[in-house]
């Protein structure tokens, strides 16, 4: 059984995505120490709330170099909404510096009228440079979105799937090697979003052990 | 354009659905798990428990039907009814809520919103408003009070001004109920929903009167509303999640499109002690 490290650092609700990735037939495991990643085949990190007390408690845990280390010998990692944002340079809505996995920074999302703040609910993806999250023909996935930030990366090469938010198009998903993130809630967005975990799952199962 | 989100509400007591459900086919008409899982395969874009007893012993039978829903469903929900500290919320986070709905101890404890906020984001934390239009002379321009404790005390808070209020104190979104519309099935009250979604930068969403499609329509157009709550509406089968998803998108709406009509009901969670 594939099992997946979920960075538990106190940022917000693991269980739904826990459930999700069970439902995979995959076995997940909470990781709270750098110790614990070593038995994982992939790790997600997950997470709500701001961009400064998360980038905080990845501290406290002492998690930040270690993600980093993951990620930089090509461990193969699933950021979910905050958990995309932390991958980045740094954000809008804080002071401290990111992961630094992507380069590029998370900005707030563009005031708009009539277009309440959070940006919550259902929208369709419109589809970037094609990944294993949304390969090419993917046929229209609405996702559920709640954020008020969006990323804002250096190289559009690694948007695999943009939303359109107001006026704008800002960055829904992106892929990099072995980094992959979702802005959205694939763990909330029905069955389209267990079709992406599970593709997300393959890819994983596919690596060389 | 933000899609549009149609939120089927289940009031429930002490684990079950309290007002029956008349739906075809169900196993349980009074099991919230299964209603829940049917909304959701039916194409609901959320779903709202609020637990009506709110009583001390229920706490844990509303947990445990928490954690059920969160193993079955795959759309967001939110659980309200009788929360009223930090660690209340904890708890129904924990065991899967995805947002929390606070509503009376929002009005008496201000500081809960915010500490829930800070905690969790603000995301998750929904305040509920129960709002009753003002008796005033003929002529004056209209305003609502908050009602509270299941709408049998007034306030004396302005509505308007209170949603104002709770946005500032973190609140992410506002569940607007007009206690005048609710269980009438006469329409929403509009001027109250565009009264609010114009005072706050969150979503709103509409609660309490809708009777059929054309009220729903004007809760997410000219009330301007995010989101409606369907309670009787759906539960006694008037009509169903696709049927409003597709005459709402028919009228030039934006929403996430019904599921296909044909597929099967989600499999059913496994049977549960109660």
């Amino acid at each position: 059984m594939t099992r997946i490290g979920l960075i538990d650092y106190g940022m917000g609700n693991l269980h739904s995505v826990r459930r999700a990735i069970e439902r995979l037939g995959a076995e997940v495991v909470p990781v709270q120490e750098a110790a614990a990643m070593q038995a994982c085949k992939a790790l997600i990190l997950p997470g709500v709330g701001a961009f400064d007390p998360a980038m905080q408690r990845l501290e406290q845990a002492e998690l930040i170099e270690p993600l980093r280390d993951w990620c930089g010998s090509g461990g193969r990692l699933l950021g979910i909404c905050l958990g995309l944002q932390l991958l980045f340079q740094g954000s809008e809505e804080g002071q401290r510096e990111g992961l630094s996995l992507l380069a590029g920074r998370v900005r707030a999302l563009p005031r708009t009228p009539d277009h309440p703040i959070p940006h919550m609910g259902w929208a369709p993806l419109l589809p970037g440079t094609p990944s294993p999250l949304l390969p090419p023909d993917h046929p229209p996935a609405w996702v559920y979105f709640v954020h008020s930030f969006a990323a804002d990366p250096i190289d559009s090469a690694c948007v695999t799937a943009q939303v359109v938010y107001g006026d704008a198009r800002v960055t829904a998903a992106v892929w990099q090697q072995n980094v992959a993130a979702c802005q959205f809630h694939p763990e909330k967005s029905g069955p389209v979003g267990q079709q992406m975990l599970r593709r997300w799952l393959r890819w994983v199962e596919s690596a060389a052990a | 354009m933000v899609a549009k989100r149609i939120i089927p509400c289940l009031d429930v007591a002490d684990g079950r659905v309290v007002k029956g459900v008349n739906f075809v086919g169900l196993r349980d008409a009074g099991d919230p798990v299964e209603l829940a899982c049917r909304y959701d395969a039916a194409g609901a874009d959320e779903l709202v428990f609020l637990d009506i007893a709110a009583s001390h012993q229920g706490r844990t039978t509303l947990v445990d039907l928490v954690r059920h829903t969160a193993e079955a469903v795959t759309i967001p929900f939110t659980v309200g009814g009788g929360i009223g500290s930090v660690d209340g919320i904890t708890e129904l986070l924990r065991a899967g809520a995805d947002k929390v709905s606070l509503n009376s101890s929002a009005v008496r404890t201000p500081d809960l919103v915010t500490a829930g906020a800070r905690r969790f984001g603000a995301q998750c934390i929904v305040v509920a408003i129960d709002a009753r239009r003002r008796q005033l002379p003929a002529g004056a321009a209209p305003a609502w009070d908050v009602y509270v404790k299941g709408g049998r005390e007034n306030t004396g808070l302005d509505a308007v001004a209170w949603a104002r209020q709770v946005v500032a104190l973190g609140a992410g979104e506002i569940l607007l109920t007009s206690m005048d519309g609710d269980g009438t099935q006469a329409g929403y009250d509009l001027g109250l929903t565009r009264a609010v979604v114009e005072a706050v930068e969150v979503p709103v969403i509409a609660s309490g009167g809708a009777g059929c499609i054309d009220h729903i329509a004007a809760a997410l157009s000219e009330g301007k509303a995010a989101a409606a709550l369907l309670a009787s509406l759906l539960h006694d089968g008037v009509l169903t999640v696709e049927e409003i998803k597709a005459d709402l998108l028919n009228r030039g709406l934006v929403l996430r499109p019904p599921a296909p009509p044909l597929r099967p009901p989600a499999p059913l969670p496994p049977a549960r002690p109660l």
